[in-house]
Parts: structure tokens; C-alpha cells; sequence
């Protein structure tokens, strides 16, 4: 592959529209400033961090590293999908659980399948766009699983009262959420080419590689991501309807999430 | 006994709701009656295990209820809640799904009829009901359900006279015809004296007094 050299003062040169981001929020009133610069100055940080461990993983070539950073991918990934989780009570255990059945389900069969070889230059890149993409679907499932659940509690308690099962109670809510989790992603996959191009093939075409291949390489990577979506999204709601009932089937009295800024905190 | 209630205690909400609640429910029908707030409701949830009080205890027919599958104890005492709260379809749609629980397979017409409605209705959407027809078809959709034991939380609070005494009509009938024992939550004397051989009268949580209608209401 050809490679592209970027400077220091290239990406100093793109400050200036974050100089134009910063005056129409000024100029609107929108109050966005200070946002605007933590979001520049951590976007900078981290980046330049994940970029040394990803050289250092490149360096050492040890797959175990590759692991513990997937890993570590996972805890923070399933910690932000948490804050957005509040409606749940307990999210974060589904989350780890979704993240890395996604993660391992998604990367161990494109292995298999032999799309990609076992190598830490293909295993990070992807396992961090297949983690980011599934705590995306996860938080948003939970998130509507979380206001499902309040907004059809008495409708959910009828159903019980009727000896249906907890699951058969939340199937609806359920469904829903899994819904919601996965329908920004295929509708985005549906439109990529026209309305937008998506970020590999932007970055490869940029780097110097045959249009035909970066076409490719998206292609793989989107399909990728539509089943590592489903997957986190399913074992997600799937684990934490539960922790809204009690094993004997009854619905528990939550208090109101937002009452005390909710977990997280 | 088809239900006892011991010493039974329950907080909702950090506030104690039932306070050493003690009362007896005996097979036919009976009225659970006290004013607003006095915890009417919460008890009639004690009765199929929609709750379990934090002290005391609930006995169904000699049994303690926690001893009880709380599934296949609801599949024997159904529960119809005060609000109305369907599940987004038809009314069909949601007496075929309760129908499911028991594995019953009953006509919808009839039962639409029992509870006071036309058997068009099964093909409306429930979300173009209005609050008493909801009130209705979720009677309908419990009755589907084939139980030994209903429990009615209010269920003519939406209804006018007319409709009123053609639920009394069927809840009567209920029990003539198929020996169902019915536990009923009312505001109304009246309606507890019409339908009721027995009544427990509640207040702040505490039982007041229970013994049959004429005894209670006198
Ligand atoms: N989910 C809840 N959280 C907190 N408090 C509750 C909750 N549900 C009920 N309560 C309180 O418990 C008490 C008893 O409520 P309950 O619904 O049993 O009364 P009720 O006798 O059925 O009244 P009504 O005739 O108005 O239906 C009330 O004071 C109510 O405010
Ligand atoms: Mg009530």
C-alpha cells in the first residue's frame, strides 16, 4: 500500500476551521465554545495516545496486545453506552457481555472465513471500528429499552397480571429497542455512496489505493459492521430486560431515572 | 378460605401503604371498598403476586403465595388493573395473546359481549378506544385468559349506568354459570351491595371491618 506523510503543521492548518466553528457559535450564541476546544484538545490527545500504542502494537507484533487493547475498547465502550443506558437499572454488565460477543463473533469469523489474517495491522483497526459501532447500537437500544419499559410500565404489569411470562411482557419493548439499536446503521448502509462516503474508503482513497479496492474494503467492513450492530443490540436488550423484573415475574417499582442525574456520576 | 391476608405489611415509595393489613376473601364474590388512596389497589396486587409485602403473608386457598409458581397462580387469578392498558394492536390481537398464556381458545364475539361490547369491535385498534371501551376489552381480554379467581379493580369507573349494569349482569353470571370466585375493588356501596356477598372495608392501609354485605353495610 502507498503510503501519505502528515505533518505536524498540516493538521496545526486545520485548526482554522475549528477557528470558524468557535466564531459562529460565538456569533450564534449557541454557547458551544468551550465544548468545541475540549472536544479539539481530546480528540488531539487521544488520538496521539492510541496512535503510540497502536505503533507500539505494530512493533511488538503480539497478538495478546491486541487483545488487551480490545479489551480495554470494550470496558471504556460499555461504560459510555452505560451514561446513556440511564432507564436501566444495571446496564453495564449486558454491555460488556454485548460489546464482546459482537467483538469476538464479528472478528473471529471474517478470520475464519480468512478476510483478513491474524495480524495486529488488521485486528486493531477493525476490532476498534466493530467496538465503536456496537456500543453506538447498544447505548441507542438500551437507551429506548430504558423509555419502552417506563412508558408501557402499566401495560407491561397488565400483561403479567395475566400470567404471561416477563419475557413474553417485554417482547414488545424488546423488539423495539433491538429496532431502534440497528435501523441508523442499515438505513446509513443504504444511502453510503450517495449522500455520503463512508470514513475507510475516504482515508484509503487519501493514502493512494486503487478506488476499486477501497470500494472493497468498505464494502467488507460495512457488512461487518451491520452484523456486529445486530449482534451487540440483540445480546444487549436481550440481558437487560431482565433487570427490570424480579424472578418471580413481577415488575419492579424503579424510581424515575433523572431524578438525581442518574448513575454515572 | 380463597384467600387470607396476615399481618401484611407494604411500603411503596419509602411510605408505609399497607400497615398490619389482616382480612379474609372467601369463593364468590366480594368487594374491597375504603376511600381513595387507602390501599386498595396495592392489596388486590397482593392477591396473584404482582407484589410481595415485606412482612406477613398471603395465603391462596391454604397455600402460602410465595410458595406458588407466581405464572401458574396467575393463570388461576387473573388481575384486570384500574387504568386500562392495552398492548398496540387490536383488541383481536390482545385476546388472542392472553388467550396464549392458558391455552385457552374462546370466542371472541362472546366474550366481547360478556363484557359489554359489540363483537365488531375485535377488529378495531385499540388506540381509537375510548377510556371505558378500553376499561372493556381488557375485562374481555382477562376473561379469555379462562380463570378461576378475577380480580377487578374498578371496573366500571368509566362507564355509564346502562353499560355499568351489564358488566354487574356478566360478573354475576360468571360466577352463576361458571363458579368463578370474583374479588372486586369499588368506590361504590351501591355496587358492592348489588354484587357482593361478602365485604372488606379498608382505610389507611388498615382493615375497618369484613363479614357479608348486609352485616358490613348495614
Ligand atoms: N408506585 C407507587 N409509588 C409510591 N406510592 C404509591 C405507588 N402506588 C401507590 N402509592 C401510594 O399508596 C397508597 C395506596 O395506593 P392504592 O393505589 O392502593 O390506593 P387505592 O385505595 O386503590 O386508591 P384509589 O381508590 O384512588 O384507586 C396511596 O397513598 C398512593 O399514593
Ligand atoms: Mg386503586
Amino acid at each position: 500500500m502507498t503510503g501519505i506523510e502528515v505533518t505536524l503543521g498540516e493538521v496545526a492548518a486545520s485548526l482554522v476551521l475549528v477557528a470558524v466553528a468557535v466564531a459562529i457559535s460565538r456569533w450564534r450564541r449557541a454557547g458551544l465554545e468551550a465544548d468545541i476546544g475540549i472536544a479539539v484538545i481530546r480528540s488531539f490527545l487521544q488520538l496521539t495516545a492510541i496512535g503510540f500504542v497502536i505503533t507500539a502494537i505494530f512493533d511488538v507484533d503480539s497478538l495478546l496486545l491486541v487483545v488487551v487493547l480490545l479489551a480495554t475498547m470494550v470496558g471504556f465502550g460499555a461504560f459510555t453506552a452505560g451514561a446513556r443506558a440511564v432507564g436501566v437499572p444495571n446496564a453495564l454488565g449486558p454491555l460488556v457481555i454485548a460489546l464482546s460477543v459482537s467483538a469476538v463473533a464479528t472478528i473471529g469469523l471474517t478470520l475464519a472465513l480468512g478476510i483478513f489474517p491474524a495480524t495486529p495491522r488488521y485486528l486493531v483497526p477493525v476490532g476498534g471500528m466493530v467496538i465503536g459501532n456496537a456500543m453506538t447500537a447498544s447505548a441507542v437500544a438500551l437507551n429506548r429499552l430504558g423509555d419502552e419499559m417506563r412508558d408501557q410500565a402499566l401495560a407491561i404489569e397488565a400483561t403479567l397480571a395475566l400470567g404471561a411470562t416477563s419475557r413474553q411482557a417485554a417482547e414488545p419493548a424488546v423488539r423495539r429497542a433491538l429496532r431502534s439499536g440497528t435501523i441508523t446503521l442499515v438505513d446509513s448502509t443504504k444511502t453510503t455512496g450517495l449522500i455520503f462516503f463512508p470514513g475507510t474508503m475516504v482515508g484509503m482513497l487519501l493514502a493512494g489505493a486503487e478506488p476499486i479496492d477501497a470500494v472493497r474494503l468498505q464494502l467488507i467492513l460495512l457488512y461487518l459492521l451491520l452484523g456486529a450492530v445486530a449482534i451487540s443490540a440483540l445480546v444487549a436488550t436481550t440481558l437487560a430486560y431482565r433487570n427490570f423484573f424480579t424472578p418471580a415475574h413481577q415488575l419492579k417499582d424503579l424510581p424515575d431515572p433523572g431524578d438525581e442525574g442518574g448513575p454515572g456520576a | 378460605m380463597l384467600f387470607k391476608l396476615e399481618s401484611v405489611k407494604l411500603d411503596r415509595g419509602g411510605e408505609p401503604v399497607l400497615k398490619v393489613l389482616s382480612a379474609r376473601l372467601p369463593d364468590g364474590i366480594s368487594a374491597v371498598v375504603g376511600p381513595s388512596g387507602s390501599g386498595k389497589s396495592t392489596m388486590l396486587r397482593l392477591l396473584n403476586r404482582l407484589s410481595d409485602p415485606e412482612s406477613g403473608s398471603v395465603h391462596f386457598r391454604g397455600t402460602d403465595t410465595r410458595e406458588l409458581d407466581p405464572l401458574q397462580l396467575r393463570r388461576q387469578v387473573a388481575l384486570v388493573p384500574q387504568l386500562p392498558a392495552l398492548l398496540p394492536g387490536t383488541v383481536l390481537e390482545n385476546l388472542r395473546f392472553a388467550a396464549g398464556f392458558t391455552g385457552a381458545e374462546p370466542d371472541p364475539g362472546e366474550l366481547l359481549n360478556l363484557a359489554g361490547l359489540e363483537a365488531s369491535f375485535a377488529d378495531r385498534d385499540v388506540k381509537r378506544l375510548s377510556v371505558g371501551e378500553q376499561q372493556r376489552a381488557m375485562l374481555a381480554r382477562a376473561m379469555a385468559t379462562q380463570p378461576e379467581v378475577l380480580l377487578l379493580d374498578e371496573p366500571t369507573s368509566a362507564l355509564d349506568e346502562r353499560t355499568r349494569d351489564s358488566i354487574e349482569r356478566t360478573v354475576a353470571g360468571l360466577r352463576r354459570q361458571l363458579g368463578t370466585s370474583i374479588v372486586i375493588v369499588t368506590h361504590d356501596p351501591a355496587q358492592a351491595q348489588r354484587l357482593a356477598d361478602w365485604v372488606v372495608k379498608v382505610d389507611r392501609g388498615r382493615l375497618v371491618r369484613e363479614g357479608p354485605t348486609r352485616e358490613v353495610l348495614a
